[in-house]
């Protein structure tokens, strides 16, 4: 858990290059210094945007490092299962993951080197270890009509544990989306929050 | 209260580089540094001149150019790039500069996105110039400003050096006011400053020498190193740049006691040092790879004659490989009893699926669905035979080594120099080199030129996708754009090669398999330097410039699972495993590559 005196709140984000990590915790990172956090965050640029694994670490009210040590997080936000495990052990014991349950093979799967376990698996093995809100992000953004909408509705979810406004990330989004994808991204946004409303 | 940003590390530097009133700006793209100059050449407003220059030494001398006229100049670079531009580095110490001169080095630690994980500070101690190290963007954008200082009050250049996690962390920024006062160019002939002939060089380095205790005087009492003495602590920890916001967290976490000395330049300082070894009986030194501090830290107390227990990575567990963070600086500290640390914090260690031993599938960077290198690797493979030599280069082709098409990968240009060092060791079978258009404009002509002069019987396969890719899509000679998107000359790289002497020059499209296989055969089967281009747009520039192409689809009836597309590695093509057929994803660009090589024509563009 993110620890007094060094952070508020600390956010692992882990999904996979193109899926949109950078503006998920950027809508989240203008949200919070709007409201007056100072924040940090870390994010995987260069080779390991090319449909590689990505981290991003985002740590509001941290006047720290960006880097988030294991079992610290509050809460993981996984945009794709399997990376939900890949990044599991930087969630604190009594962290919550919150994951995309649509899976996004690898080439070193597709192409027979490796399989990709079965997705049923890895949500008993995240429930085993921590407590999960699942559910397939990708279907809910096609539904409110565009699959490429599901990093935001991922952080409509996400916004129910931060101690942040909805209004004032609702706003962030509708700043940071393509002018022409802003309906889009923000019923994603609700349908997102709707998922786990604490 | 000033007002705050959310900035990319990058983005507070470019900001900095404009509050320090920056006049020339040059650089060469090379992660992590490539969204500084991205950044400032995008302002719709710029009162300063900002290039990509084709390479970093190249970059170097145009700032220095710049600095020797009297305005204040910055050079952006990745660490390796500093190697490219050493040899002006090391005798512009010697002559010094007249305005102002800052050389920003990213250092890349745990090689993220990096060919190796040198440490730049090395480098201010090798050429004899101040460097400085931030620990948080903030404090990066803050020290940009004071380096124009710093350079123009020492008159030499100053080593600005930041890492992955400085220029790609993203902090809340508080802008400063911005330098309105520019110096105008105004050179000043001054034979004995500029013109390093071997007499004059013989008196500006016993200069330089005498510069080190101004230098020294400068930096101690510099905001960016700070002394934080605990009253009856007896254990201390010397940290520097990022490292240090990682010393402190994991001594909050650990509730240790300990001083604290926060070191921001170098060289580190000197009296700070002296005053935290008179007051501890241990001291530990974390800073990320080369023991920097420590052997500066060694050498005070030897001097000193203390008998301080110096724990570090010389002697000691810090490691020299890789980027520190609060888990290893935890791990570190708790290892001390002197830190007073609480036991019952405990230690967390990292698995590799959340402890619950399912097998994750690895899933490194591929080529993007569509991407024009891999139906290159594809038609030269097929050409040159499994048994070719393939060296390639530094760029998005690298990861052609998925692909079986990527034998050597050293350094900027080194594709073609060590495809003839092949040639010339008495290799017999075929060697063929991969390199793209702007590591080409980098440092491959020069290669190119010396295999065409010393009649290398080499083909050399210039990759071209119009774009500098891999770094995230900067401009290069090859286009026709400068830096801020005005048009200027498009340098023809097939003239270019011709004009070194090239007889073989063939340009083709790779998208075209059997063309470009058969040009591979001629280019294979000729005497001599060959030179195949095969130009093709970057999918994803193509994709931003409006070019559309529909996609494909495999006919379920026709397909036999001979598994021939999938082997092309693209991500778009999967494998079902069930009905044992491949298929085509959502990601699909319509390059049709796949198409040409099914034998059984299962693979065709979607009808609309």
């Amino acid at each position: 858990m993110s620890a007094k005196g060094i952070s508020d709140f600390d956010l692992v984000i882990a999904g996979v290059g193109g899926q949109g990590t950078i503006l998920a915790s950027d809508i989240i990172g203008r949200a919070a210094v709007r409201e007056g956090f100072s924040i940090r965050a870390a994010e995987t640029h260069g080779m390991a945007q090319r449909g590689g694994s990505v981290v991003n670490h985002i740590r509001i009210g941290c006047t720290l490092g960006s880097m988030i040590p294991l079992g610290g997080a509050d809460v993981l936000l996984a945009l794709e299962p399997s990376e939900a495990l890949r990044y599991l052990d930087y969630l604190a014991e009594d962290g919550v993951v919150i994951v995309n349950t649509e899976p996004i093979l690898p080439v070193t799967v597709t192409s027979g080197l490796c399989s990709y376990p079965d997705v049923g698996e890895i949500m008993a093995s995240l429930q085993g270890k921590r407590k999960v809100v699942g559910f397939n992000a990708t279907q809910l953004a096609i539904e409110a009509g565009n699959a490429q909408a599901m990093n935001v509705l991922m952080v409509g979810a996400i916004s129910n544990y931060l101690p942040l406004s909805p209004d004032i990330m609702l706003d962030c989004v509708r700043e940071l989306v393509p002018p022409k994808t802003v309906d889009v991204n923000v019923r994603a946004f609700e349908l997102g929050r709707a998922q786990n409303q604490v | 209260m000033r007002k705050r940003e959310y900035m990319l590390g990058n983005g507070a530097i470019a900001r900095g580089i404009v509050e320090g009133g920056a006049q020339v700006i040059s650089g060469y793209p090379g992660t992590p540094s490539s969204e500084i100059i991205g950044t400032l050449a995008s302002m719709k407003e710029r009162n300063f001149y900002v290039e990509w220059s084709v390479n970093e030494k190249v970059a170097l001398e145009v700032a220095a150019g710049a600095a020797m006229a009297g305005v204040r100049s910055i050079v952006t670079m990745k660490h390796v790039g500093l190697n490219v531009a050493a040899d002006p580095l090391m005798t512009l110490a010697y002559t010094g500069v007249k305005g102002s001169m800052i050389v920003l080095v990213a250092d890349d630690p745990s090689c993220h996105s990096s060919q190796n994980e040198q440490d730049t500070r090395r480098y201010s101690q090798f050429a004899l110039i101040p460097c400085l190290d931030p620990s948080t963007p903030q404090e990066a954008k803050d020290m940009i400003p004071y380096a124009f200082g710093l350079s123009n009050r020492l008159q030499l250049p100053v080593i600005f050096r930041t890492t992955t996690r400085i220029s790609h962390g993203k902090s809340d920024i508080e802008l400063g006011p911005v330098t309105q006062d520019m110096p105008a160019a105004d050179f000043e002939k001054d034979l004995e400053k500029w013109v390093m002939i071997p007499k004059n060089a013989r008196v500006r380095h016993p200069h330089l020498l005498k510069l080190q205790e101004d230098i020294s005087r400068e930096l101690e009492d510099s905001p960016w190193n700070k002394l934080e003495l605990r009253e009856g602590a007896n254990f201390g920890v010397i940290s520097s740049g990022v490292a240090s916001v990682y010393a402190k967290e994991a001594l909050l976490r650990l509730g240790g006691d300990a001083s604290f000395l926060k070191i921001g330049t170098y060289p580190a300082p000197e009296n700070k040092i002296r005053s935290m070894l008179q007051s501890v009986d241990k001291v530990v030194i974390l800073e990320e790879m080369e023991p920097m501090v420590e052997e500066q830290v060694r050498m005070i107390a030897q001097e000193m004659g203390l008998h301080v227990d110096i724990i570090g990575k010389m002697k000691g567990p810090v490691p020299r490989i890789n980027e520190l963070n609060v888990d290893v600086c935890m791990d570190i500290l708790s290892g001390i009893p002197e830190a007073g640390c609480k036991p019952e914090v405990s230690i967390v260690a990292r698995t590799e699926s959340g402890g619950c031993g399912l097998e994750l599938p690895q899933r490194p960077p591929v080529m993007c669905p569509g991407c024009s290198h891999r139906a290159t690797f594809h038609a030269m493979k097929k050409a040159f035979g499994k048994d070719a030599i393939f060296p390639s280069d530094i760029g998005c082709y690298t990861l052609g080594i998925l692909n079986g098409a990527v034998d050597t990968t050293l350094c900027m240009g080194a594709s073609i120099t060590v495809a003839s060092g092949l040639y010339y060791a008495g290799e017999k079978r075929p060697i063929c080199c991969s390199i793209g258009d702007s590591t080409f404009f980098h440092t491959g002509m020069n290669g190119l030129l010396n295999a065409i002069y010393n009649k290398a019987d080499i083909t050399v396969t210039i990759v071209d996708n119009r774009i500098t890719a891999m770094t995230g899509h900067q401009q290069n000679p090859g286009m026709g754009k400068t830096v801020t998107g005005e048009s200027t000359v498009e340098v023809s790289i097939e003239a270019l090669c011709r004009g070194m002497g090239a007889e073989f020059v063939e340009v083709v499209d790779p998208y075209d398999l059997e063309r470009t296989e058969e040009v591979f055969r001629r280019a294979r089967d000729f005497k001599g330097t060959s030179v195949v281009i095969t130009r093709q747009a970057c999918v994803i520039d193509a994709k931003r410039v409006g070019v559309r192409r529909k996609p494909f689809v495999i006919d379920t009836e026709k397909c036999t699972g001979c598994r021939t597309c999938v082997r092309l590695g693209c991500p778009a093509i999967e494998f079902d495993v069930k009905v044992k057929r491949a298929r085509i994803n959502a990601t699909c660009t319509g390059c049709g590559v796949c198409a040409m090589m099914c034998r059984f024509e299962a693979i065709s563009e979607v009808k609309k």
